[in-house]
C-alpha cells in the first residue's frame, strides 16, 4: 500500500501535536500567574487535539481502504549529502487509533485530575507535566521515521520520570522514578542501537523506506533488529527482564499511573513491535523472543498481583500481565496483531477505569492504599464500586464484557499457533486468565465488600509499622466518602467504554479490518468463541470461586499472613529487585570501580598529559602575538615570501 | 624604442631646468641668514615653538593640502571628460554631474566643520 | 591612439542603475549622511543618521531581493550579467552575500545606535587627547561623533561591491572604500580610547602593508594576462601563455591581500588587537560584514580566476587553513579578555570556512555561503551580550570580571553561554549545521586530513568555549564584579535577532541551505 501526502483537514494535522505542546509550554514557563486557571487550560488542550484526532480520524475512514495511509512531510532536518532525515506525520488506522486513545482516554483522566489534585498546591506544574507527556505520546505515534519515533519515546520517558516523582518529598518517590528511569535508558539503548543500525543498514531511517528494503538485509541483521527493537519495548512497556519499574511508579499521583502506566505510555513497546511488523514478520527468532517474553510476563505480573496487598501495586502486576497478552498477541504475527491492539484499546479503557477507581477510593480513604485496611466501601461509594466492578468483569472476560472479545481470541490464537510452542504458550495464556480472575476479585472482595476493617483503628495502627509499603499509621478514623462530580463522570465514561469497547471492536472483526492495510489480514480470522476461549472462561469461573472461598467467605486479617515460598516470592515481586542487583548492580559496581581506576590511571593521565601539550602549546604561541605591529608585519612578509615560494615550487 | 624618445627629451629638460634654477638661485640671489632660515625645513610643520603635549603638531597645513590634492583630481578627471564631451552625451554629463556633486558634499562638509579656517 | 579618439570611434560606456542599485542606494546615502553632518544641528543628527541608515539598509536589502527575483536577468539560465562595462558582477552567490551583509549590518547598526548606558559607544572628540581638558569638555557637554553612521554607511558599500568586483582594480578600490571607514572607526571608542587609537593605528599601517602587496599582485597578474579582469586572467591561465612565475606570484600576493581581511593565519596579527581594542560594535560589524565581504571576494576571486589552478594553489591553502584553524583554537586556550578570545575563535571560524573555499565545488561554495551566514549573526549575539557586562570604567572585558555571571544574571549569561555553544558547533545550532555543511563538502572534495584536523581543533576549541561557561555558572562572583546593564530594544533586538537565527538556523535549517545552494548552484558569473 502507497502512502499519499495528507491533503484536507489532516493538512494541519501538526495542530494535534502543538496542542497539548502550547499547554505544557505555557503551564511550565508561564509560572504561578497561571496557578488559577492553569488546570483549565491543561485540560483543554487534549480536548482539542481529541477534537482534531477524530476529525482526522473520520476524514481517513472516507477513503478506500487501500488509500488510508497519508503522509504530512513537515520540513526537513540537515539535508547534506546522503544524510537525510525529515520530520513529518504518518496518518493510518494504527496510529489514529493509538491518537484517539491518547487524546480521549487522556482527556477524561485529565477531567479526573481536576478534582484528584484539587488541594495539591502545584496543580499547575502537574498538569503541564500532563501535556507535555500527551504531546511525547502522540510524536511517538504520529511520526513516519523511527528518529521522530525515538524523539517522541524519550520525551515520554522524560514526563514519566517527572510525573511519577512529582510527590518529590518523598524519598521513595524520588527513587521510583530514578529507578523507572534508569530501567528505560536500557530500552532505550536498544532502541537507539536499532535506528543506528537500521540506518547502516538501509540508509534511511523511514518506516517507508526501512519497510520497502526490509527483505534486502540479511536473516542475522533482522533477528538483531528485532531483538534490539524488543529490547526497547520491554524498557517501555515494563516487560521481563526490564519490569521492575513499574510496581514502584505507582508512588506517582493516581492519574498518573492510570494515564501513563496503564493506558497510554506501556502501550508504547506493543505499537513499536505492532508498527515494525515488517521486521518481525522477517525473522522467526525475534518473533519467538516476543512471545516468550509475552507469556513468561503474563505469568508473572499475574502471580505479582495476586500477593500485593496495595491496590495501586497489585493493578500494576496486573497491567503487566496485559501487555503481556498484548506483546504474545503481536509476536504471533499478522494474526495476531490485530488482537493485540484490540486489546490494547479495550485494556486502555478498563485499566483506567480501574486505576481512576483506586484513586477514588484512596481519595476517600485517606490516601491508604493497604487493602486490609479497606473493607465494605460498596455502600459508602456506590458510584466507584459499580463502575469498578464494571471493569472488573470487563477485564476477567465475562461475556458480553470487553475483556472477552479482546482476550479470548488471543488465547485462541496462541493455541491456533500449533506445535509443541503453541500449546505451551496457549497453556500460559489459560492459567493467566485464571491468574487474573483470581486477583481482581480478590481487590473486589477486600475493597468494596466484608468487614469494614478500617473502624478498626487500634489494630491497624498496631499493624501499620509491620506493613510494607505505605507505613505511616492513620492517626485518626478515615470517613470514607464519595469523590465529587469531577472525578466520577470520567469514571462513568470508562466503565461505558469498559463494558462496550470490546464487543464494539470484535463485531465482525471491525479493527482487524480496519487495521489491516497496516498488518495485513490474517490468514484465519480468530472466531470469538472458541473451545479454549470457553476454558478460559471457566477457569475463571473457578478462579473466582477459589477468591471467594479464601477472602468473601472468611474474614480478611488485618495483618497479611505469613504464606508459602510463592506467595513470599511474589509479595518481594519475584525477586525481580533481588535479580537485578545480584546480577547486574553488583557486576555492574564492579565494572565502574574497574572503569574509574582506568579513567583515573589511563585515560586522564592521557587527557590530561595533552591538555598540558596544548596549554603549553597555547601559553608559548601566545608569546608570538607580542603586541608590535612590526613583528606583525614581518610575520606578514615572511608568510608572504613563504606563500610565494610555495605556489612557485608546486609547479616545479 | 623610439616610444621612449619623448621621455628621455623630458627627463633631460627637467634635470636642466632643475640644475639651472640651483645655481643660477645661488649666484643671483642676496644672502641674509637668520635663525628660521637656518633651521632643517620639513613641510607643515612649524620648527618653533616646540611643539607642546607629547609632539602635537598642528594640521592645517596638511589640511590644506590634501583639499588641494581633491580638486587638483577633480580638474584632472574634468579635463579628459571636456576633450571627449560631445562624445560621451548624456552618460557623460550624468556621471560627471554625480562626480561633483559628491566631492562638493565633500567640500561643504571640511567648509561647514571649519576645516578652512586657518585659525 | 589618438587617431581612434579624433575619429570618433570611442562608444559611451553604459552602466545598468537598476543591477546596482543596492549598492548605489547605500552610497548615496553615506553621502547623504555627510550632508547630514554638514547642515544639520547637533541634536537632531542622530535620529536622522538613524532613519536614514536603518531604513537605507533595509530598502537595500529589498532591492537586493528585487534584483535576485528578477526574470530577466537569469534568463536562459544565465548565471547573471556583467554589469558597468565588466566592472561588476551581479550573480546569484554575489546578490545571497550582499543580503547577507545587509542583513548584518542592520544588526551591527543597532549596536552602534545604542546609547542607553552611555552616552555613546563612541568618542565625544575623537581629535582631543585622552585625558585632556578637551576631552573632558566634551564628555560632559554629551556630544559624540554621529560620523560613524555615515563611515559605516561607506564602508558597507565598500562590502558590498568587494565580492561583487570582476576587475582586480574595482576590488582593490572596494577594497579601500571598506577599510578607511573601519580604521577611522576602530579608533572612535569612547572608553580605552588609548587602546582604541592603538588598535586603528595597527589596523591602519598592517592593512595599508597588505593593500601594497593586493595591488603589487595585481601588477603581476596584468603583466600575465595584459587584463586585471577575472575571466581574461583565468583565459590566459588556461591558455598557457606567458610566465607561470608572474601567474603565480601574483597568485600567492593578491591571496594574501583577501587572506589578511579575514584573519588567516599568518596574516591575522592584527586580529586580536584590533577586536579587542575597537569600540565593540564596530568589533561586531568587522566580525560578520567584513569577513563575509572578504570571503565573498576570497571566493570569487579564487573559483573564478584561479578556477583552473585549483592544484596550484590547493596545497598551500591546506597549510594555511590548517595553521588558521590549529593556531585560531590554540592561542584562545590561554587567552584572558573576551573581546580576544572572540577574536581568535574567530580566526578558528575563518579556518572551518576556508576548508569550505578549498573544496572549489558548488557544494563548497553553498556551504561556505551558509555558514557566513549563520556565524555573522552568533557573533554579533555575543559581542552584544559583551556590551552589556560593564563596569564603572566601561566594559568589563577580563574574563575574571565574567566569574559567576551566571548567578547574578542567569539571562544574559544563558544567552552568552548559548552562543559559545553554537560557535563550539553543538547540534541544534547554526554552528553544528554550518560546520557539518563545510566538512561535508570538503570531505566530499577529497580533504578527509583537512577536516580531521578541522574537528580536532573543534574539539580543542570547545574546551574553552565550554571554560567560559563552567567560568560563568559555577565560580562565585568576584566582589567588585561588573553589573549587567538593561539594554534599549537596539540591542536587545540586536541579541534577539542573533539567538534566534542561530535557533532557527540550528533547527530548521534547510530553508536557508535551500537558498544558499541555489544561490551556488550556477556558481560565480564570468
Amino acid at each position: 500500500m502507497t502512502t499519499v501526502a495528507a491533503t484536507g483537514v489532516q493538512h494541519a494535522a501538526w495542530l494535534m501535536l502543538a496542542f497539548p505542546l502550547f499547554g505544557a509550554v505555557v503551564l511550565l514557563l508561564g509560572g504561578r500567574r497561571t496557578d488559577r486557571w492553569g488546570h483549565l487550560l491543561g485540560v483543554a488542550a487534549p480536548l482539542a487535539a481529541f477534537g482534531y484526532g477524530l476529525a482526522c480520524f473520520f476524514a481517513l475512514l472516507s477513503y478506500p481502504a487501500a488509500g488510508r495511509s497519508r503522509d504530512l512531510h513537515l520540513f526537513s532536518w540537515i539535508p547534506v549529502g546522503g544524510f537525510r532525515v525529515s520530520i513529518g506525520m504518518l496518518m493510518d488506522p494504527l496510529s489514529l487509533s493509538f491518537v484517539l486513545l491518547i487524546t480521549g482516554v487522556g482527556s477524561l483522566i485529565h477531567i479526573y485530575s481536576v478534582g484528584y489534585m484539587a488541594h495539591d498546591t502545584d496543580r499547575r506544574r502537574f498538569f503541564g507535566y500532563l501535556n507535555l507527556f500527551i504531546a511525547a505520546m502522540l510524536l511517538l505515534v504520529l511520526s513516519d521515521n523511527y528518529l521522530g519515533l525515538y524523539v517522541g519515546w524519550e520525551g515520554v520517558g522524560l514526563a514519566s520520570y517527572l510525573l511519577i516523582g512529582f510527590w518529590q518529598f518523598k524519598p521513595t518517590a524520588a527513587v521510583a522514578a530514578k529507578k523507572a528511569f534508569i530501567a528505560n535508558r536500557v530500552g532505550d539503548a536498544g532502541l537507539s542501537l536499532a535506528i543506528m543500525l537500521m540506518f547502516a543498514t538501509f540508509g534511511t531511517v523511514n518506516f517507508s523506506g526501512v519497510f520497502a528494503r526490509a527483505h534486502e538485509a540479511g536473516p542475522g541483521v533482522m533477528a538483531a533488529l528485532g531483538l534490539l527493537l524488543l529490547l526497547g519495548a520491554c524498557g517501555k512497556s515494563a516487560q521481563l527482564p526490564l519490569q521492575s519499574w513499574l510496581l514502584d511508579a505507582m508512588e506517582g499521583p493516581t492519574p498518573v499511573s492510570a494515564l501513563i502506566h496503564a493506558a497510554t505510555m506501556v502501550t508504547a513497546g506493543v505499537y513499536l513491535i505492532v508498527r515494525s511488523n515488517v521486521i518481525f514478520d522477517l525473522s522467526s527468532t525475534a518473533r519467538l523472543g516476543v512471545q516468550v517474553v509475552g507469556a513468561v510476563t503474563l505469568l508473572f505480573g499475574g502471580i505479582i498481583a495476586c500477593a500485593k496487598d496495595d491496590i495501586k501495586k497489585s493493578l500494576a502486576g496486573s497491567t503487566m500481565s496485559q501487555i503481556g497478552y498484548m506483546f504474545l498477541a503481536a509476536g504471533l504475527g499478522p494474526a495476531g496483531y490485530g488482537l493485540a491492539i484490540g486489546l490494547l484499546l479495550a485494556h486502555g479503557f478498563f485499566k483506567a477505569n480501574l486505576f481512576l477507581g483506586a484513586g477514588s477510593v484512596m481519595h476517600g480513604m485517606d490516601d491508604e492504599v493497604n487493602m486490609r485496611r479497606y473493607g465494605g466501601l460498596a455502600r459508602l461509594m456506590p458510584v466507584t464500586a459499580a463502575t469498578f466492578g464494571l471493569a472488573y468483569l470487563a477485564i476477567i472476560g465475562i461475556p458480553g464484557f470487553s475483556g472477552f472479545f479482546t482476550k479470548d481470541p488471543i488465547i485462541e490464537a496462541a493455541f491456533s499457533k500449533g506445535g509443541v510452542s503453541g500449546a505451551l504458550l496457549g497453556t500460559a495464556a489459560l492459567i493467566g486468565a485464571g491468574l487474573t480472575a483470581f486477583y481482581m476479585t480478590r481487590m473486589v472482595l477486600m475493597t468494596f465488600f466484608g468487614k469494614r476493617r478500617w473502624e478498626d483503628q487500634a489494630a491497624a495502627a498496631a499493624a501499620g509499622a509491620g506493613q510494607e509499603g505505605e507505613a505511616e499509621a492513620p492517626h485518626q478514623q478515615p470517613h470514607p466518602h464519595e469523590s465529587p462530580q469531577v472525578m466520577l463522570w470520567p469514571m462513568i465514561l470508562l466503565a461505558i467504554g469498559s463494558v462496550g469497547a470490546g464487543a464494539f471492536l470484535a463485531t465482525g472483526d471491525r479493527l482487524v479490518n480496519f487495521l489491516a492495510p497496516v498488518t495485513r489480514t490474517p490468514a484465519a480470522p480468530p472466531g470469538i468463541v472458541g473451545p479454549y476461549g470457553l476454558g478460559a472462561l471457566g477457569l475463571a469461573l473457578v478462579a473466582v470461586a477459589a477468591a471467594w472461598w479464601m477472602y468473601g467467605r472468611r474474614e480478611v486479617p488485618a495483618v497479611a499472613p505469613a504464606g508459602g515460598v510463592l506467595v513470599v516470592a511474589a509479595r518481594k515481586d519475584l525477586y525481580g529487585d533481588a535479580f537485578n542487583e545480584s546480577v547486574l548492580m553488583r557486576p555492574g559496581q564492579w565494572l565502574t570501580r574497574l572503569s574509574v581506576y582506568f579513567d583515573n590511571r589511563g585515560v586522564d593521565g592521557l587527557v590530561n598529559t595533552f591538555a598540558a601539550t596544548v596549554g603549553g602549546a597555547s601559553g608559548r604561541l601566545r608569546k608570538v602575538q607580542t603586541g608590535f605591529v612590526r613583528s606583525y608585519a614581518l610575520a606578514m612578509f615572511f608568510g608572504a615570501a613563504l606563500l610565494v615560494g610555495a605556489l612557485l615550487l608546486v609547479r616545479l | 624604442m623610439s616610444l621612449y624618445v619623448p621621455i628621455l627629451v623630458l627627463a633631460a629638460l627637467s634635470a636642466v631646468f632643475a640644475v639651472f634654477s640651483i645655481v643660477m638661485g645661488s649666484l643671483a640671489g642676496p644672502k641674509r641668514w637668520n635663525r628660521a632660515k637656518l633651521s632643517a625645513y620639513e613641510c607643515g610643520i612649524q620648527p618653533t615653538p616646540q611643539p607642546l603635549g607629547g609632539g602635537r603638531f598642528p594640521i592645517k597645513y596638511y589640511l590644506t593640502a590634501m583639499l588641494f590634492i581633491v580638486f587638483d583630481i577633480e580638474i584632472i578627471f574634468l579635463y579628459p571628460w571636456a576633450v571627449a564631451f560631445d562624445r560621451l552625451g548624456m552618460f557623460g554629463l550624468v556621471e560627471m554631474v554625480l562626480f561633483i556633486v559628491t566631492v562638493l558634499v565633500a567640500f561643504a562638509y571640511v567648509w561647514r566643520r571649519g576645516g578652512l579656517e586657518w585659525d | 591612439m589618438s587617431a581612434t579618439i579624433a575619429a570618433g570611434v570611442i562608444t559611451p560606456p553604459s552602466i545598468e542603475y537598476s543591477q546596482l542599485c543596492p549598492m548605489l542606494l547605500v552610497f548615496g546615502l553615506a553621502v547623504a549622511g555627510v550632508l547630514v553632518e554638514a547642515f544639520v544641528p547637533r541634536q537632531a543628527r542622530r535620529g536622522i543618521h538613524l532613519v536614514l541608515t536603518l531604513g537605507g539598509l533595509a530598502a537595500a536589502f529589498v532591492l537586493t531581493i528585487v534584483v535576485a527575483s528578477s526574470k530577466s536577468l537569469f534568463r536562459d539560465h544565465a548565471a547573471g550579467h556583467v554589469a558597468a562595462m565588466g566592472a561588476v558582477a551581479v550573480d546569484r552567490p554575489t546578490l545571497f552575500i550582499q543580503g547577507t551583509i545587509l542583513v548584518l549590518a542592520f544588526v551591527s547598526v543597532l549596536l552602534i545606535a545604542e546609547s542607553s548606558h552611555d552616552v555613546s559607544s563612541f568618542a565625544a572628540q575623537a581629535a582631543a587627547i585622552p585625558g585632556s581638558a578637551e576631552e573632558r569638555e566634551g564628555l560632559l557637554a554629551g556630544i559624540t561623533h554621529t560620523e560613524v553612521y555615515p563611515l559605516t554607511m561607506f564602508a558597507v558599500g565598500g562590502m558590498l561591491l568587494f565580492p561583487a568586483a570582476n576587475d582586480l582594480l574595482t576590488m582593490f578600490v572596494a577594497l579601500e572604500v571598506l577599510s578607511l571607514p573601519l580604521y577611522l572607526l576602530c579608533g572612535l571608542a569612547r572608553r580605552r580610547r588609548l587602546l582604541s587609537q592603538e588598535a586603528a593605528m595597527k589596523y591602519f599601517l598592517l592593512g595599508a602593508f597588505s593593500s601594497a602587496f593586493f595591488l603589487f599582485g595585481i601588477a603581476l597578474l596584468y603583466g600575465f594576462a595584459g587584463s586585471v579582469r577575472l575571466s581574461a586572467i583565468a583565459a590566459a591561465a588556461s591558455s598557457d601563455t606567458g610566465s607561470t612565475t608572474l601567474l603565480l606570484a601574483g597568485l600567492a600576493l593578491v591571496g594574501l591581500g583577501l587572506l589578511f581581511k579575514i584573519g588567516a593565519v599568518p596574516f591575522h596579527g592584527w586580529k586580536p588587537d584590533v577586536y579587542q581594542g575597537a569600540p565593540t560594535p564596530v568589533t561586531a560589524l568587522m566580525a560578520s560584514c567584513t569577513v563575509v565581504s572578504a570571503f565573498g571576494a576570497l571566493l570569487r576571486v579564487f573559483y573564478v580566476a584561479f578556477g583552473q589552478l585549483t592544484w596550484d594553489w590547493r596545497p598551500a591553502m591546506w597549510t594555511i587553513a590548517i595553521l588558521t584553524m590549529v593556531a585560531g583554537a590554540l592561542i584562545a586556550i590561554t587567552q584572558t579578555d573576551v573581546k580576544r578570545l572572540l577574536a581568535y575563535s574567530s580566526i578558528a571560524h575563518a579556518g572551518f570556512i576556508l576548508t569550505g573555499v578549498i573544496a572549489a565545488t558548488a557544494a563548497g561554495l553553498s556551504a561556505s555561503l551558509f555558514y557566513l551566514a549563520a556565524y555573522g549573526f552568533t557573533t554579533i549575539g555575543a559581542f552584544a551580550v559583551v556590551t552589556l557586562v560593564r563596569d564603572p570604567a566601561g566594559e568589563a572585558a577580563h574574563l575574571s570580571q565574567w566569574a559567576g555571571l551566571g548567578k547574578r544574571s542567569p539571562l544574559v549569561a544563558g544567552v552568552f553561554a548559548f552562543f559559545l555553544l553554537a560557535f563550539a558547533g553543538i547540534p541544534l545550532t547554526s554552528g553544528f549545521t554550518g560546520k557539518f555543511a563545510v566538512f561535508q563538502a570538503a570531505v566530499a572534495g577529497g580533504a578527509v586530513p583537512l577536516v580531521i584536523v578541522g574537528v580536532l581543533s573543534s574539539a580543542i576549541a570547545a574546551f574553552f568555549y565550554v571554560r567560559v561557561i563552567v567560568l560563568m555558572f559555577f565560580s562565585d562572583p568576584a566582589p567588585d564584579a561588573p553589573s549587567v546593564v538593561t539594554p534599549s530594544v537596539f540591542t536587545s533586538a540586536a541579541v534577539v535577532l542573533g539567538v534566534v537565527a542561530t535557533v532557527v538556523l540550528g533547527v530548521v535549517p534547510q530553508p536557508l541551505l535551500g537558498l544558499a545552494s541555489h544561490a551556488a548552484s550556477q556558481l560565480f558569473v564570468r
